[in-house]
């Protein structure tokens, strides 16, 4: 078996008498590409905040990277990549200036971000915007370089919100392959996405509907449970029963 | 006399800058009255500089265009008095409560909510019991509800949708949808942009949009129908490594992941699946499944995007 990853064991967090995430249990192992879904409002954002280091749960257990989600928070976000689709990077700055930025908080030395630099410019061939505004590129420009951004430290798991809304089908595509490529390369991928042929990508998913995690399997093995074709479906089937709107 | 189209718009431009950057590109197409029309394009295509030419609140650059028939130039007033407008970006009053937003947007109308409350039932009843909540506090779902109400409560003959659905999940994407139908059995003509593929089917007709010129309009059945290629659904038990594997095959002319598929098209006419199975056993591929596919909305885009 796999060295696990993530290991959250009834992981739980209130706001006052709202149960957001309520027992959440799962493992997610090296090199897996584990999608997260759920209904707007089901409780995947608050999950990912304990996840990330970002919010200290109300009771159960969790380690990422093996540090403790209670004590360890500092020590998490150091072993973390994080992607959000509502804050990629700085737009005012240079493609080179971003990475560079990125690099010297995740504390870089001036040699490894020169060779890291180099490196990701060519193998995203963004050699002629290297010194050109972010701001100008393509959005989806902006998502493949704001996902190599969130890898530049080598981290062990890469947590991705969302992180081909609004991208054109081709450019969804290179993405999916940039996720594939660091899957290779031993980066657990952690993924949200609305986009359920996104879901399929995956080795596994989890389903949240109202604050519990409802399924967790291979896309195939839930198909079959669910008897359907598609994960559309097992999503429709799981997700109509929610209660909670948002 | 024949009644005009609800939207007319022909050769639209629009450039920004110091660079010129052209965001919408000679755009012409027409809506007929009480039609779900669809934009399908991805962000920065120029759906949303359509849409703020279309509502008279950004001036062309080229071109012209008409609401109701209305020319979005000098009839802007007449435009403002009847189309509705949701914008992408949630822009009603976050210090109103649910209801006072409501009853602002009827005041500025010169109407009454009881009045057009007919239209927006069905979606306000969902919202009800958070009435004397601020809209700043709604959840996302619940504010892109009541954003249509407001959009709705002057009864417009044109309803623009910005959007409506992007970044929310499928199941509340549905529910949208149906309410759109709805709108459009009362015969409100409707333009809504989307950059989700699954939606188009659910529009009348449809106009597919990048880097701000439209690649094709049609309906849906027609789009997919005029899809040039032969289309195999290939499965294997690893999907990256059938991608990888099919992209070395001299035969084959592209090939993508959908969804636990990999759709394939062939540079020469077929049958292809003897040999390909062949050509990825030899390849140490396993569980191999290959099948002849319909097209989708998606397959149609990605082909158009690749010329």
């Amino acid at each position: 078996m796999s060295e696990t990853v993530i290991h959250a064991e009834n992981l739980t967090k209130r706001f006052g008498d709202f149960v957001a995430a309520n027992a959440l249990t799962l493992e997610v192992y090296k090199g897996e590409i584990f999608g997260f879904l759920g209904a707007n409002g089901a409780g995947k954002t608050t999950a990912m905040r304990m996840f990330c280091g970002l919010s200290i749960p109300t009771s159960g257990k969790a380690t990422i990277a093996g540090y403790d989600v209670y004590r360890q928070t500092d020590l998490i976000k150091k072993n973390i990549g994080y992607m959000s689709q509502k804050f990629s990077l700085y737009e005012d700055l240079t493609v080179l200036e971003n990475i560079r930025f990125f690099g010297g908080i995740y504390e870089l030395s001036n040699a490894q971000l020169k060779s890291k630099s180099d490196e990701l410019i060519t193998q995203l061939g963004l050699q002629h915007e290297a010194k050109k505004l972010v701001s100008g590129l393509p959005l989806g420009w902006k998502q493949k370089l704001s996902f190599s951004v969130a890898l530049l430290h080598q981290p062990k798991i890469v947590f991705l919100d969302e992180p081909t809304g609004g991208v054109d089908p081709v450019t969804r595509r290179q993405f999916w392959d940039l996720i594939y490529d660091a899957a290779d390369k031993g980066v657990t991928i952690f993924v949200t996405t609305h986009y359920m042929d996104e879901a399929e990508y995956c080795n596994r998913i989890s389903i949240m509907v109202d604050g519990k995690i409802e399924a967790l399997d291979s896309p195939g093995n839930l198909k079959k449970h669910f008897q359907v074709d598609s994960m559309h479906e097992v999503f429709y089937q799981l997700a109509r029963g929610a209660k909670r709107g948002e | 006399m024949a009644s005009h189209p609800a939207l007319v718009v022909n050769d639209l431009t629009k450039v920004y800058g110091k660079d010129k950057a052209v965001a919408v590109n000679k755009v012409s197409f027409t809506v007929d009255r009480g039609e779900l029309f669809g934009l399908m394009g991805p962000d920065g295509a120029g759906k949303t500089s359509i849409f703020r030419m279309l509502t008279t609140l950004l001036l062309p650059d080229g071109g012209s265009a008409s609401v109701d028939g209305h020319d979005i130039i000098r009839d802007y007033r007449q435009i403002r008095n009847t189309a509705g407008y949701m914008p992408g970006k949630f822009s009603l009053y976050t210090d109103l409560t649910v209801e006072e937003n409501l009853n602002f947007f009827a005041t500025v109308f010169n109407t009454t909510v009881e009045e057009n409350y007919h239209l927006i039932k069905d979606i306000y009843i969902q919202l009800e019991r958070f009435k004397d909540r601020r809209a700043g506090k709604l959840s996302g779902g619940m504010k892109q509800k009541l954003a249509l109400c407001c959009a709705l409560i002057h009864k417009p003959t044109v309803l623009f949708l910005d959007e409506p659905t992007t970044g929310v999940d499928p199941v509340s994407r549905k529910e949208f949808w149906e309410m759109l139908k709805r709108l459009k059995d009362q015969n409100i003509t409707i333009l809504v942009s989307t950059p989700y593929m699954d939606e188009a089917t659910l529009c009348d007709r449809i106009a597919l949009i990048q880097q701000g010129s439209l690649l094709s309009i049609d309906t849906p059945e027609n789009i997919v129908k005029s899809y040039p290629d032969i289309l195999y659904a290939i499965r294997a038990s690893k999907i990256s490594s059938l991608l990888k594997v099919l992209s070395t095959n001299e035969e084959v002319a592209s090939a993508y992941a959908f969804g636990e598929y990999v759709h394939v098209t062939f540079k020469h006419e077929g049958p292809h699946e003897k040999d390909i199975l062949a050509f990825l056993h030899e390849q140490g591929l396993e569980d191999i499944e290959i099948k002849p596919t319909e097209p989708t909305i998606e397959d149609c885009f990605i082909k158009l995007l690749k010329k």
